[in-house]
């Protein structure tokens, strides 16, 4: 098996230099934090890649927010929606459905798991709530995150995964619309993801909405 | 990928004289150099990360067997597959495989060096699949039918225009783009198509997390999402050094990826994969698997070169190497360029057949100051000359030199003498005109440059002769 | 090492291949800034190479000869001292290179220890007054081995600011390679050739009258590139700069001028 012969060679190889168990994990630099600024930080490095957002005060008034931002855009009132958000008062003109993305899908409405204030990003677990085609697959993406959901930084994020007793199949970082410097280096937004994300931040408790 | 045909020398002949080149590699300063240092300004700390993260990896490297096991364990509890491939035919026939049980027709393919290492693209055609890059740079390039000239940017190489007769010849039906958002709108839509009919969907893996069995891809672009999320069959491919233990050891390497690679401070999209669909998943692949790729990393790991395996593929050292900045990637001939390749390349494909690419660089050190694992590239590139004099590679002429400049260096009267004269002829050469325009035997020097000659006899003479006075 | 706190510690000067041929003036410039920081200045008349040609070619067994005989050459010192990083940087190297010879690796390291590149000797370990003029507006480039493997960045231009006269302009990209790389710049002329003219360049771009640097293998590279290309720039070693040693030709400069 060359599972075997793999793991042969390596022991082979670390008993000739003779290095087994001489390097120590080190101890990790503590990851910045932000106190009270944290929702300031993160709103700054939403916009800083591009992003856009407004706060709401309640995911009640989410609906009432995407479709003036939908008409501000020019778009139809269609479009794929995170199970959780599925229920909130829609108008009746929302076609909307919570299946896996599309080809032709415009427009997605998505809950993240959680902010990251150190660089903007926005975490989403996946499952059966949250599927992950909505992430990647429309050409403008909603997300809505409660304030009290963003993290310092990162480990703040793992530790509130590891606290949900397993890791998602997929757990995506996201930081701004999809990009590419790959033609002359010139930095274009929309290459295969979405052109734009808009967060919609909510003050409310999450339990409590 | 077999290597590119030509010498060293014959190739960065070529890119010399290549004006679209020179004017992509003239970017790279405000491109990838200013921002990076700009990024590692606004991180404090980044010192220190640095240290952590070649900390981590010299731990890891020390016990890879270990950590590999528990990765691979991880993975199959969560119902994913882990393959270990000896070699690159190993990991191309273990990818066949999987395509062939797969029924596939469509592959598509994120960024993935490893797939470039072990030559995938050609075997998969072969066999008649699809086979689809789907990272923008990377598309480019596979419709030019060229290997990447950048580890992180494939087709730096390429004008607007370039690309823009790509596309005319590659799409048809559709209008000449010429700007660079209609240009990047088009690859959005041929490409959005291969997506949705992608059948296995290949990726690389920038980390792989032994504790919760998980493969991380960092991109902008988002297509190794869509790759990976949209195909029924997702297949990693990586190499065997790329596993780290925790999730807080991830943060430490992602702080200084994005930061060393493109200077932004994160990447748009870090990604993080344990396992296949589960039950209730509305997407997502229906299989995983990871190919974990030795390829002569076991054999690297007992040498000398052991510390390269700390290497992340961020493209820092090339983007800060003035040969690569000459030349760019395509004269290194094969899949990893500029400091890195000049290790690594000799390393997989043979000392003799690389002979000129550690030679090819004035051990100016900068790319060792800026990479993120601090792996001592210059000493390294310096340690892999001594490793083809040992085995006996260089040309008998500078051995010659060599071993005859050695003696007389011993021999300090000797020298001395050869000193003087040396002095005196330049002199004589050079009249009053203080430097020499053409001189014998000194061609390579004179060709480029004049050669400053000698101001009076040498400095011990003169210092003798003054009694030790200055 | 004992005595190199006394105040005259004994300096052992390591007159490097080329400003042994090329340019003596470095070497009596170098001497002279020495002596003017209180040391005794010797130069001990066996030495010939530090061994840095065959340590970047790979070959070790030539370098560690070398190596043997500068450690003999010169651990009577308290100091050894050369105008050139490379060289110092060379000599650094030393104990690894000999790290597996029980014999050497003590005394390589002993004198890895004491081997200082001049510019920052005569800053981080003896204090030297500068009593220099110098007309002109330089740029400095900062050689890659002095910079990388020595540290040598803020000393050169802490001294160049005493020098009564003289304007710094700080060049674009001062801590690019110029091309030399040693025997790189004959083995890869036409790479050689498009990094020294990046770096002629940076140096018109300063507006500078003159390019000064601290390792006269990129500074012969350099200058023959402006003279073969026409430039009027004027090259120094910058211990000619500070020790006011300027009146004669600069490097590569014909004699009458």
């Amino acid at each position: 098996m060359s599972r075997e012969a793999v793991l042969h060679n390596i022991r082979r190889a670390i008993s000739e230099r003779g290095v087994r168990g001489r390097f120590e994990l080190p101890q990790r630099p503590a990851a910045p934090t932000y106190g009270e600024g944290r929702v300031d930080r993160f709103t700054e490095r939403l916009v800083a890649h591009a992003c856009t957002w407004e706060a709401i005060d309640s995911l009640e008034q989410l609906p009432e927010r995407v479709m003036a931002w939908l008409e501000s855009k020019g778009l139809a009132p269609r479009m794929a929606v995170a199970p959780p958000l599925m229920a909130l008062p829609w108008p009746d003109v929302v076609e909307r459905h919570s299946d896996r993305a599309g080809i032709t899908e415009a427009v997605a409405v998505s809950l993240a798991f959680g902010g990251i204030a150190e660089s903007g990003s926005l975490a989403m677990y996946s499952g059966p709530q949250s599927p992950i085609t909505h992430n990647y697959a429309p050409e403008f993406h909603l997300v809505a995150v409660f304030a009290e959901d963003i993290s310092d930084n990162q480990e703040g994020i793992w530790e509130k995964v590891r606290a949900t007793g397993a890791m998602p199949r997929a757990l995506n970082l996201i930081a701004g619309p999809s990009r590419t410097g790959d033609v002359e280096q010139t930095i274009q937004l929309g290459a295969h993801g979405p052109r734009q994300v808009h967060v919609l931040l909510v003050r409310a408790k999450a339990s409590t909405s | 990928m077999k290597a590119l045909p030509g010498t060293f020398d014959s190739r960065a002949a070529v890119a010399l004289a290549d004006p679209s080149l020179q004017k992509a590699l003239k970017n790279f300063k405000p491109l990838f150099v200013a921002k990076r240092a700009s990024a590692v300004a606004e991180l404090e700390g980044f010192e220190q990360l640095r240290e952590t993260a070649a900390a981590i990896k010299d731990a890891v490297l020390s016990e890879l067997d270990t950590w590999l096991e528990r990765y691979a364990a991880k993975v199959e509890s969560l119902g994913g597959h882990v393959h270990f491939a000896s070699d690159a035919a190993e990991a191309r026939e273990i990818i066949r495989e999987i395509c062939r049980k797969a029924n596939a027709k469509t592959i598509c393919k994120g960024k993935s060096m490893v797939s470039e290492e072990i030559g995938l693209n050609e075997v998969l055609e072969d066999d008649g699949y699809k086979v689809v890059e789907t990272d923008l740079g990377e598309y480019i390039i596979q419709l030019a039918k060229e290997p990447p000239s950048h580890i992180i940017a494939p087709a730096i190489h390429k004008t607007r225009e370039q690309v823009a007769d790509l596309f005319e010849q590659n799409h048809p039906g559709r209008p000449r783009e010429e700007t660079v958002a209609g240009l990047v709108n088009e690859a959005r839509h041929a490409l959005r198509e291969r997506f949705f009919q992608s059948d296995v969907g290949i990726t690389g893996g920038n980390f792989l997390i032994a504790e919760t069995g998980t493969s991380v891809i960092v991109t902008n672009e988002g297509n190794g999402d869509l790759t990976q999320t949209l195909s029924r069959v997702h297949v990693v491919t990586s190499g065997i050094e790329r596993v780290i233990p925790t999730l807080d050891d991830l943060s430490v390497f992602l702080r200084l990826l994005a930061r060393s690679a493109t200077g932004q401070d994160t990447e748009c999209y870090t990604t993080l994969s344990s396992g296949p669909k589960r039950p209730g998943d509305p997407d997502g692949p229906e299989e995983y698997h990871v190919v974990l790729v030795d390829n002569g990393r076991s054999k690297m790991l007992a040498g000398r070169f052991s510390q390269m395996l700390r290497c992340i593929r961020c493209g820092a050292c090339m983007n800060h190497c003035p040969v690569y900045g000459a030349v760019g990637g395509h004269a290194y001939g094969w899949v990893y360029p500029g400091p890195m390749g000049s290790i690594l390349t000799p390393l997989f494909n043979g000392l003799a057949e690389n002979y000129d690419l550690p030679n090819a660089c004035t051990l100016n050190g900068r790319c060792q100051s800026v990479c993120p694992v601090k792996i001592p590239l210059t000493d390294l590139i310096r340690t892999m000359r001594n490793e083809q004099v040992k085995a006996g590679l260089m040309p008998a002429s500078q051995r010659r030199m060599m071993s005859a400049w050695g003696w007389v260096a011993r021999q300090p009267g000797l020298y001395r003498a050869f000193e003087k004269l040396g002095s005196k002829m330049l002199r004589l050469r050079a009249g009053r005109s203080g430097s020499i325009a053409s001189l014998p035997g000194a061609g390579a020097w004179t060709r480029v440059r004049d050669l400053p000659a000698p101001s009076g006899p040498t400095f011990i003479d003169q210092w003798k002769s003054r009694g030790g006075q200055s | 090492m004992a005595d190199a706190s006394a105040a005259r510690p004994r300096v052992g000067l390591l007159a490097t291949c080329l400003m042994n041929v090329f340019r003596p003036n470095i070497g009596f410039s170098a001497a002279e800034l020495l002596e003017r920081a209180g040391c005794r200045v010797e130069v001990p008349s066996e030495q010939t190479c530090c061994g840095q040609p065959a340590y970047s070619a790979g070959d070790d067994d030539t370098a560690r000869a070398m190596a043997k005989q500068v450690i003999t050459q010169f651990d009577e010192y308290d100091y050894l001292v050369s105008p050139s990083g490379s060289c110092v940087g060379t000599i650094r190297k030393y104990p690894q290179l000999l790290a597996d010879d029980p014999h050497w690796s003590g005394r390589a390291q002993a004198l890895a220890d004491k081997a200082f590149e001049l510019l920052s000797f005569l800053v981080d370990v003896r204090k030297v007054e500068i009593d220099a003029r110098y007309a002109g507006k330089a740029t400095y480039h900062d050689s890659c081995s002095g910079l990388r493997q020595l540290g040598v960045k803020r000393q050169p231009r802490e001294l160049l600011s005493r020098v009564e006269g003289l304007e710094l302009a700080e060049m674009d990209d001062a801590e690019v390679c110029c091309g030399f790389g040693g025997s790189f710049c004959v083995k890869y002329p036409q790479i050689s050739e498009k990094m020294v003219d990046d770096k002629l360049r940076s140096i018109a771009d300063s507006g500078a009258d003159t390019l000064l640097g601290g390792d006269l293998g990129c500074l012969m590279n350099m200058a023959g590139r402006l003279r073969r290309t026409g430039s009027k720039v004027r090259v120094w070693h910058t211990a000619e700069v500070l020790a006011g040693r300027t009146d004669g030709p600069a490097i590569g400069e014909e004699e009458s001028r």
